[in-house]
């Protein structure tokens, strides 16, 4: 399967998704200037990964700062992970915040309260 | 150079320093007319952000603050209408200001609106300055699970994003222009103190 690597910017996250090293990572920020077409591309490898995926898959996201119309794609992303989980296959998604943001870890609380996944809060310092 | 015209330049530099005292007086650290895009949604920021780590801001109010630029920027970007054509070609244009006072920053627009989306935009103020924070997240979980993204990339969430994101109510007016439009004026306030 194709990798997808982005390497981020001051408005873009860094991106990886790659199925053979079993990485799949979303990273620092999120405000792009046309945010449907940074992740349909995203979206899209979802839906090919979902017809041979691994056995287990972990989603890393350690976003520093999201913009509204980003949540909303990434509300996206959490939902083809939650198909995956239906599906019958083993998802966790990781949701990582800075220890003193208080506003990254109530988003990933609401994520967790919208979607039906596995979903496991990180803080780090 | 003749008398009339040095006459008109001193006038114009006076206003100059007028202009420059207001500002002061009213703590304005920044001020833009014109059109608002990507690239000045990205420069605006980052200078806010290097001033406010300068000052040592502490970093919840500099997430906030950046949240609130950022949203309020790309409403103009996405929202404003032209003002003064026939065929209301999309311009996002605006007036963009940012003050710091002892106690609060404040971030303030002004646009021109038709005043056909008047009602329903005043409708969605007055319902998020109506509700607490609990129902502002149910509003925020609805709006992000039954929204869709609209053809300019917009997510419907920004009013209620700055109220949850500073705990406080948007202040709003609106001015008429002429019949068909009208000058939005928009503010939202981030207190100092956390």
């Amino acid at each position: 399967m194709d990798v997808i690597k982005i390497k981020g910017t001051d408005d873009t996250p860094s991106v990886t998704l790659d199925a053979a090293s079993n990485t799949f990572e979303i990273a620092g920020r999120s405000l792009p200037e046309d945010v449907a077409s940074f992740y349909n591309p995203i979206l899209e490898w979802l839906d090919k990964y979902h017809q041979s995926p691994n056995p287990k898959t972990i989603f890393n996201f350690k976003l520093v700062y999201f913009n509204t119309a980003s949540s909303k794609l990434l509300l996206d992303i959490l939902m083809k992970l939650e198909d995956l989980s239906k599906a019958g296959k083993d998802v966790l998604v990781k949701w990582h915040y800075s220890e003193d943001d208080e506003d990254m870890k109530e988003a990933g609380e609401e994520y967790a309260d919208i979607v039906d996944v596995p979903f496991e809060q990180i803080s780090y310092t | 150079m003749n008398k009339e015209e040095k006459k008109d330049n001193v006038s114009f530099l006076e206003f100059v320093y007028d202009f420059y005292k207001s500002m002061k007086r009213h703590e304005i650290s920044l001020v833009y007319e014109g059109e608002i895009t990507h690239q000045i949604t990205k420069a605006f920021t980052s200078l806010t952000e290097s001033n406010m780590a300068k000052e040592e801001e502490s970093n919840t109010v500099q997430k906030k603050v950046f949240h609130v630029m950022v949203e309020c920027l790309q409403n103009i970007s996405k929202h404003a209408d032209e003002y003064g054509t026939n065929d209301y070609i999309f311009s996002g244009r605006g007036i963009f200001l940012v003050a710091k006072g002892e106690e609060e920053y404040s971030v303030t627009t002004g646009n021109t609106v038709e005043n056909t989306k008047i009602p329903d935009l005043k409708k969605l103020l007055e319902q998020v300055n109506s509700l607490d924070k609990e129902e502002l997240t149910e509003l925020y979980k609805k709006q992000i699970k039954e929204g869709r993204l609209s053809e300019k990339g917009g997510a419907g969430l920004g009013f209620i994003d700055i109220k949850r994101k500073t705990g406080r109510n948007l202040d709003y007016h609106f001015l008429p222009i002429n019949e068909e439009t009208s000058f939005f004026l928009l503010t939202s306030t981030i207190s100092r103190n956390n």
